[in-house]
């Protein structure tokens, strides 16, 4: 963007796409962003390009396919010092599923650790593109920039759309704003769009007027119109997100195009937990801020849930750990929520001895063991990209998580992809951590749900003096529930605090005892002495402890710390 | 309006190996400053606008170890605060001293001066639990110190104890209790250590070198005083007090009530119904300030009514006969127990409080968990 005069070298940032603080935090892309450059080419001739930057994250490439149905081409960046990751295989088949033409860049090859080619022997053995194509660049130095944008100029075909016939846009993103209500990120194919003009949903069938039009160049700037071909956003005061969904064709109201454009398949999320506002009082806030969230996020989904332990709260859906993760975070900081979480857990599918067939995203819903007759969880295949050297571990880690070798191939010399089916329940448990752990940060990792495997499942209570915590439950794998359990009730020791009474943790599969632990009774706790009248001192101590039991839940008698809810997750490998 | 005053002595022979508080090795050169600008503070300390006209009736000088001066330099900084002060011979005025650091001589000057309490910090008797605790005296220099108090006709005393220190043993407890009762002291504290971030103890116990005190023992250590004081005659007075007949102490009673007191010295508090405010602790900045004729004021806070309400709670609840209810009225123009009618109710269901005869206290129950009641108040 600074090369092609988008941006002044003043306003260049790192990320600068990357508006959002996790983002920025993180170093990663979560949400797509558009932008428009204009270059002036060797052949002397100004063109404008449409960019879309997309996350490159497994629980992200719904964006990422998104984006790729507005696009005509699509750059595949390869970092020169990591080489080829499990997830760049999954977007670059998507490319290729949307016909598009790919440019290979081998990126960041001012690094003393880059090695460009070997990154390209990857490209062809990996992927099958001529290496020999692919451009050598830094986005540093600004080496190979040019060549890129010469070769997006010769080799992507220009938008085809006909500029004469009936309005047809592509809405590939919205996101909501307070004033101007949703804002779509369309791509238009077809016709033409203006200020002021009537358009329809084709989907929603509602009609709106087009209040403002414009382009990001990265900063969004008002224009006339936006013809076939071109990227940018559209404003209709449209004030429930509902009638502008992503995927949708806008057309013109008064000379409508009769088959919409082929829209998405909407992502379904894999994994659920439940959030709970600390604070009871917070119920509605949280509930705002979802629906808020939910705007320019159309993966999440939530409904409300109860839970004796918890209260009153919502169980949330994902399209996996990191999207989870950050949906957290954001309630947490730009809405300033205090929350408490309960583990992940996948969707499962229960079929019932009387032939019924539900589907259970929360432990609490699992009907009783007598009245199943199989359950099954879905499974994945999961790519994982390591140098050589740590084949080994990584097989033992997969092994470990009840996986079913399916491949190895060597991708280079030094570099490994094998393909493991492997239950998501078990990626969700820390695996990533452990995957990364054993690998000293070397792994990628790629995964996609391949359907569902039958699997001998119990369910798992945690009881907290003497009842049952709801809110801890969690569906194992029956070999695993011991140790899990033995786990879960070792930890949980540690983490509640001593009450005025003995408190017994036990971990129970129906009836059934299987791990038992008790935090012994508090004994004495006395502030001692107060030296020379330091009374403020005590007050800041008392008022300290005080803090520290209001951040707690109180279950019964006693008082559980929000750790406690995601405890089954740091616990450690149960050998 | 009855009022306390508190002198503040940062010095002392080397610092113990549980203690956090800004303290310094004597110099001279270094206490000659110091005393200087305490003479400069008490003629400056009107200009706090609280001050009231009437005498303080409780005099306390703590420290650090405010013996380890010399007597003439005590006595002659008594003589001054007297006369600045005008407290009646009626008064209590208690000096703190460590085993080791008086003599006859120095304690007829601090009698001669107008002192008539000393507290002496004993904390243990048995050398492992003295060289655990980082002090520098002997049970004989205990022995020696109240024997030499006695002949210069001290009749209230103090000996301060400290439980639950690594590697005390019930037995060791048991012991200690029975010494210091030998010595026939008016008065007894002990207290259960603290081991505050940032001392010796505290990277002692991280690294694992020491094992702290289980919580278990220290309370059996607990009981065990209340029981063995009381068979000495011992009234226990509130958490960690115990006096014979007529020998509590007023000033810090005083602090209990959540009354009025002026503190002078570095890092001295003081309180004037509702605000409180506090010096500077390190020596430089206290001198610096008092030397260019400013108040060497480190923290000043106006509290609120709530948090009046609150610290009179807490701290009357370390009274053994707790919170006078008619009085909390009288103060606040409210009723403590409508006022935290639900923490009340809570605390007497769980049987850690009971309420009799106009007072809110803690029961057997919540005596060795005083936190809990206290931070409900908060």
């Amino acid at each position: 963007m600074e090369h092609t005069g988008a941006l002044s070298a003043r306003e260049m940032q790192e990320q600068v796409l990357d508006s959002m603080d996790l983002e920025r935090e993180r170093g990663i892309t979560i949400k797509l962003r558009a932008v428009r450059i204009i270059h002036k080419a060797a052949d002397g001739q100004e063109y404008q390009l449409n960019l879309i930057d997309t996350p490159g994250h497994v629980d992200f490439s719904y964006e990422v396919s998104r984006s790729l149905a507005a696009c005509e081409g699509a750059l595949l960046v390869v970092d020169a010092s990591q080489g080829i990751e499990a997830q760049t295989l999954a977007n670059v088949y998507l490319a290729l599923d949307h016909n598009l033409e790919i440019i290979p860049v081998i990126n960041k090859i001012d690094l003393p650790s880059a090695n460009p080619d070997e990154a390209c022997a990857e490209l062809e053995d990996v992927i099958g593109l001529d290496g020999s194509t692919a451009i050598r660049a830094s986005a540093k130095t600004g080496e190979g920039i040019d060549a890129i944008l010469n070769r997006i100029v010769s080799d992507v075909p220009a938008p085809t759309g006909d500029l004469e016939a009936p309005l047809r846009a592509l809405i590939f993103d919205s996101h909501y704003d307070a004033y101007r209500g949703v804002i779509a990120y369309i791509r238009v194919m077809e016709g033409s769009l203006r200020e002021g003009q009537r358009i329809r949903m084709m989907a929603g069938s509602k009609e709106f007027e087009v209040a403002e039009l414009g382009i990001f160049r990265p900063a969004p700037t008002a224009v006339q119109e936006l013809k076939a071909g071109e990227v940018g956003f559209v404003a209709s005061a449209i004030k429930n997100v509902k009638d502008c969904r992503v995927g949708d064709t806008i057309t013109d109201a008064r000379r409508s195009a009769t088959t919409p454009l082929p829209g998405y398949r909407k992502a379904k999320p894999m994994v659920y937990c439940g959030l709970f506002p600390v604070e009871p009082g917070d119920f509605d806030r949280l509930r705002e801020a979802l629906d808020k969230l939910s705007l320019n996020d159309a993966s999440l989904i939530w409904e409300p849930e109860t839970s004796v332990a918890l209260g009153f709260g919502f169980r949330c859906g994902f399209l996996g750990l990191l999207h989870m993760e950050i949906v957290q975070e954001r309630l947490e900081r730009e809405y300033g929520l205090e929350l408490v979480t309960t583990a992940p857990s996948v969707l499962y599918r229960v079929t019932k001895l009387d032939g019924e067939i539900e589907e259970i995203q929360n432990p609490s819903q699992m009907p009783g063991a007598g009245l199943i007759e199989k359950m099954e969880e879905p499974f994945v295949k999961a790519n994982i990209m390591m140098p050589k050297d740590f084949v080994g571990p990584v097989m033992e880690l997969c092994q470990d998580r009840r996986g079913n070798f399916i491949n190895m191939e060597y991708i280079s010399t030094q570099r490994v992809l094998i393909t493991y089916e492997m239950p998501l329940s078990e990626i969700i448990f820390d695996f990533f951590d452990r995957l990364k752990s054993s690998t000293r940060g070397y792994a990628s990792l790629d995964y996609e749900v391949v359907g569902y495997r039958q699997a001998d499942l119990v369910r798992l209570d945690i009881l907290v003096a003497n009842e049952a915590m709801d809110a801890l439950s969690l569906i194992v794998h029956k070999d695993r529930a011991f140790h899990r359990g033995k786990a879960i009730v070792e930890r949980l020791r540690g983490l509640i605090p001593r009450h005025m009474f003995e408190i017994p943790i036990q971990a129970a599969i129906g009836q059934r005892i299987i791990a038992r632990e008790s935090i012994k009774a508090l004994r004495k706790n006395v502030l001692a002495k107060c030296y020379g009248g330091d009374i403020s001192r005590k007050r800041k101590l008392l008022e300290k402890q005080k803090e520290g039991k209001r951040r707690m839940k109180q279950v019964g008698d006693v008082e559980i710390p929000q750790e406690a809810f995601m405890s089954v997750l740091s616990i450690g490998d149960e050998k | 309006m009855s009022w306390g005053l508190y002198v503040h002595v940062p010095f002392c022979l080397g610092k113990c190996a549980y203690c956090d508080f800004v303290s310094y090795p004597f110099v001279q050169a270094e206490a000659g400053r110091y005393l200087w600008a305490l003479r400069r503070e008490m003629e400056l300390c009107p200009a706090t606008g609280e001050l009231p006209l009437t005498a303080p009736d409780t005099v306390f000088i703590g420290g650090g170890t405010p013996t380890i001066m010399p007597g003439k330099c005590l006595a002659d900084l008594i003589r001054d605060l007297a006369a600045r002060f005008r407290w009646p011979e009626s008064a209590e005025v208690t000096i703190e001293a460590n085993p080791g650091t008086i003599d006859r001589l120095k304690l007829a000057g601090l009698r001669t001066a107008g002192v008539n309490r000393l507290s002496i910090g004993m904390q243990a008797a048995y050398p492992q639990t003295l060289a655990t605790l980082g002090r520098r005296h002997t049970y004989a220099d205990v022995i020696e110190s109240v024997q030499a108090a006695r002949d210069t006709g001290f009749t209230n005393l103090n000996l301060d104890l400290i439980f639950g220190v690594p590697g005390q043993t019930l037995d060791e407890w048991r012991a200690t209790i029975a010494l210091a009762c030998s010595l026939e002291p008016e008065h007894i504290a002990a207290y259960s250590l603290e081991i505050p971030e940032g001392t010796r103890l505290f990277q002692l116990v991280e690294r694992s070198e020491l094992e702290p005190c289980p919580e278990e023992t220290e309370l059996e250590m607990y009981q065990l005083l209340r029981q063995n004081l009381a068979r000495h005659g011992y009234r226990q007075y509130e958490i960690s007090n115990f006096a014979r007949p007529g020998h509590k102490c007023w000033h810090n009673l005083r602090y209990w009530h959540n009354g009025n007191y002026l503190g002078l010295g570095p890092a001295a508090h003081s309180h004037f119904n509702g605000h409180r405010w506090s010096n500077h602790s390190e020596i430089e900045r206290y001198v610096t300030a008092l030397d260019a004729g400013e108040f060497p004021l480190a923290e000043d806070e106006q509290l609120d009514r709530r948090t009046q309400m609150a610290e009179t709670m807490f701290m009357g609840l370390r009274l053994k006969w707790g919170v006078n209810l008619l009085a909390f009225r009288e103060r606040f123009g409210v009723n403590a127990s409508e006022l935290y009618s639900g923490e009340i109710d809570r605390l007497l269901r769980l049987g850690l409080i009971e309420i009799a005869d106009d007072h809110l206290r803690l029961t057997e129950v919540g005596l060795p968990v005083a936190n809990i009641v206290f931070a409900e108040f908060l």
